[in-house]
């Protein structure tokens, strides 16, 4: 007997048992959708973060305290010391061949205006913050050198900050009122979209040295440098590293934008897999389904069994019609499932903030996950099957 | 009937000395303690016996669904005694026709589609399949059923479904297990009739049964005793199944 005609035999048996049939293949249709809307979520995620990280160009070194491994989440000691803008401003002076020294300080706090408030990130920098921070004016300017080295009150704003406190205003020359002092707003940003990496519209610049004052600090987060020529980024990186080790030994990382990419695609690949492993589970439970359904069906059509070979089919006849109709159901299961979840992933990109990714790689995987779930829990039963003696077979009520 | 065709015919099987010992819930049961018959082609012979007798051990052995635990099974001359289960399975497909007590046609099956089943295990192409399979279900006067499910066939129309099945691939021997049983009288007789026309037409028929005068359609009957062939006898006043049928009140004809 050749294979066209166990997949007759097969697609017959199905076909006799429609509603069985298909509720067997629901375990693996939802198996198979999770695994791709899943993985496509995470994906998706992952290739927005990393995308928004590259948009800061390739060219930035961050500057951390602290002692970092070559991973997240390993041992972190909390940094014993902190840099200061002096820091920034020797770095500025003794390393060659950068663009910008930013020193960095980020800050959560409430902006009002009247009876209007938001929520905010205060994003504090120097001048030259605009180099490195992505995000583009859409009206009036960013502050000046000269208001950094005064303090002076000055603010630039997201577009959700301004949205809501300016809803249709021009805010530029217009106070506000953040930690209880009065700011002018010399600009306002583009609307970014809401990232993953956070709300960049939510946040609003103001100089560094306003931010120490007016949150009563001495220190800075991070020193963010840009070097002029990317090629020479290790070059850069060794000489920032001399600068700083006379004054915090071993107690700085210098972290390459190579090396920030490399850790955040770490963290999310392993969401990935953990999410697909999620999904996983469910195929499984949906393979186990099938094997119940086939070993149910093997001891109904024993007798079917026993006909057969009475007339003369072989083990092997048998074993390949029964592995055809388990392979069958988790095929067909397998490819609505695919349907399924490409299509959730698709709406979902559409009409939520979650961005999503189905690669051919995801629905591939899906594909043959599923698959192999039918041969592997269709053997046994149809094994099973196989091995019945006619006799007793045709006994069989 | 001639009784003269027997003898001088080939054997087409034949058992040497055959034993069959198997377990049965922990007990062993001598089913078959030496039984030698032969099979000649073109013949119609009984085996008969009560139950428990070790008929049906024998059958199956001469079915070539079971292997003798002793002794020499001959088909068409080979001894087929220690062949695998897949080689008995082709055997099978090959040389037996099986006729069973409960018809064992496949559920949900057109008629077609169940006298078809022993060529797909042979390997016959479709087209060549349908035009058989057509062939042996006219001869068995259901060529306008074909298409018919099991379930929407009387019990003698799926009876004679079996024996174009049986049929279809021209084996050595049909073998009938009591093929009556499941059965009114007059479709029994029916079926009978069919059985003595188609070894009237040559085929060899094997007829199993416990019932004296169903074995009586044959013309010879080896009686199976407690596990040893009791007698072999030619019967004498063979009973001719369409000449009872003439006899029958004119009733609605099945078919």
């Amino acid at each position: 007997m050749n294979l066209a005609e166990s997949f007759r035999i097969a697609l017959r048996a199905l076909n006799a048992n429609k509603a069985r049939s298909i509720l067997t293949m629901l375990g693996v249709v939802i198996g198979v959708a999770a695994v791709i809307l899943l993985v496509g979520i995470g994906t998706g995620v992952q290739d927005e973060i990393t995308g928004q990280v590259e948009g800061l160009g390739s060219n930035l070194l961050f500057i951390v305290p602290g002692q970092y491994g070559g991973s997240m989440g390993g041992d972190q000691a909390p940094p014993s010391r902190r840099f200061t803008i002096e820091d920034s401003d020797l770095l500025a002076r003794r390393v060659p061949g950068v663009d910008a020294v930013v020193p960095v300080l980020q800050a959560g706090s409430t902006i009002k205006r009247g009876n209007r408030s938001v929520r905010v990130v205060v994003a504090a920098a120097n001048e030259q913050g605009g180099e490195v921070f992505s995000g583009t004016l859409e009206g009036g300017r960013g502050y000046r050198k000269s208001e950094v080295q005064a303090a002076a009150r000055v603010v630039a704003i997201g577009s959700t900050v301004r949205e809501t406190l300016f809803p249709g205003q021009d805010p530029v020359g217009k106070v506000v009122t953040l930690e209880g002092q009065r700011f002018t707003v010399v600009g306002y940003y583009e609307s970014m979209g809401g990232g993953l990496a956070g709300d960049q519209d939510s946040q609003v610049y103001i100089p560094i040295t306003t931010a120490q004052r007016v949150f009563n600090l001495n220190y800075i987060n991070t020193i963010v440098v840009k070097a002029t020529d990317p090629a020479r980024i290790e070059v850069v990186k060794a000489d920032l590293r001399r600068v700083l080790t006379p004054r915090y030994g071993e107690e700085f990382t210098v972290f390459t934008q190579e090396q920030t990419l490399g850790l955040l695609s770490d963290l999310l690949g392993t969401l990935t897999y953990m999410l697909a492993g999620i999904a996983g589970i469910s195929l499984l439970v949906g393979g186990i389904g099938i094997m119940n359904i086939m070993l149910v069906s093997v001891s109904e059509r024993t007798r079917e069994i026993g006909i057969r070979k009475a007339v003369g089919a072989r083990t092997y006849d048998i074993l390949s019609q029964f592995v055809i109709e388990a392979v069958g159901l988790s095929v067909l299961g397998g490819i609505i499932g695919i349907s399924i979840g490409w299509g959730g992933a698709v709406l979902m990109a559409k009409f939520t903030p979650v961005p999503t990714n189905v690669t051919p790689w995801a629905v591939a995987t899906a594909f043959f996950f599923a698959a192999g779930v039918g041969v592997f829990f269709g053997v046994y039963p149809a094994w099973k099957a196989s091995q019945l003696d006619p006799i007793v077979a045709l006994r069989y009520e | 009937m001639p009784e003269a065709t027997g003898a001088a015919s080939r054997i087409v099987l034949e058992t040497r000395d055959v034993g069959k010992q198997y377990k049965l819930d922990g007990v062993e049961v001598n089913a078959l303690r030496g039984v030698s018959i032969a099979i000649r082609s073109g013949e119609m012979v009984s085996i008969m016996g009560p139950s428990g007798s070790g008929k049906s051990t024998l059958m199956h052995i001469v079915g070539l669904l079971d292997r003798p635990t002793t002794g020499q099974v001959i088909l068409e001359g080979d001894d087929i005694s220690n062949l695998s289960p897949n080689q008995l399975a082709e055997l099978r497909n090959r040389y037996i026709g099986f006729v069973f007590q409960s018809f064992n046609l496949l559920a949900r099956t057109s008629a077609q589609a169940n006298v078809e089943l022993p060529l797909v295990y042979a390997g016959v192409s479709g087209a060549d399949r349908a035009r058989r399979a057509t062939d042996a279900l006219e001869r068995v006067g259901l060529g306008n059923r074909m298409g018919h499910f099991s379930s929407q066939l009387s019990g003698g129309q799926q009876q004679r479904v079996a024996i174009a099945r049986a049929l279809v691939n021209n084996p050595s021997i049909v073998l009938a297990d009591e093929p009556t049983g499941n059965l009114d009288s007059r479709s029994g007789i029916e079926v009978m009739a069919m059985l003595q026309e188609l070894n009237a037409q040559g085929i060899t028929v094997v007829l199993v049964t416990h019932d004296d005068r169903i074995a009586r359609h044959a013309e010879r009957v080896i009686r199976v005793f407690d596990g040893r062939v009791q007698a072999e006898e030619i019967v004498g006043n063979r009973v001719l199944a369409a000449q009872e049928l003439a006899s029958l009140p004119a009733g609605e004809v099945a078919g």
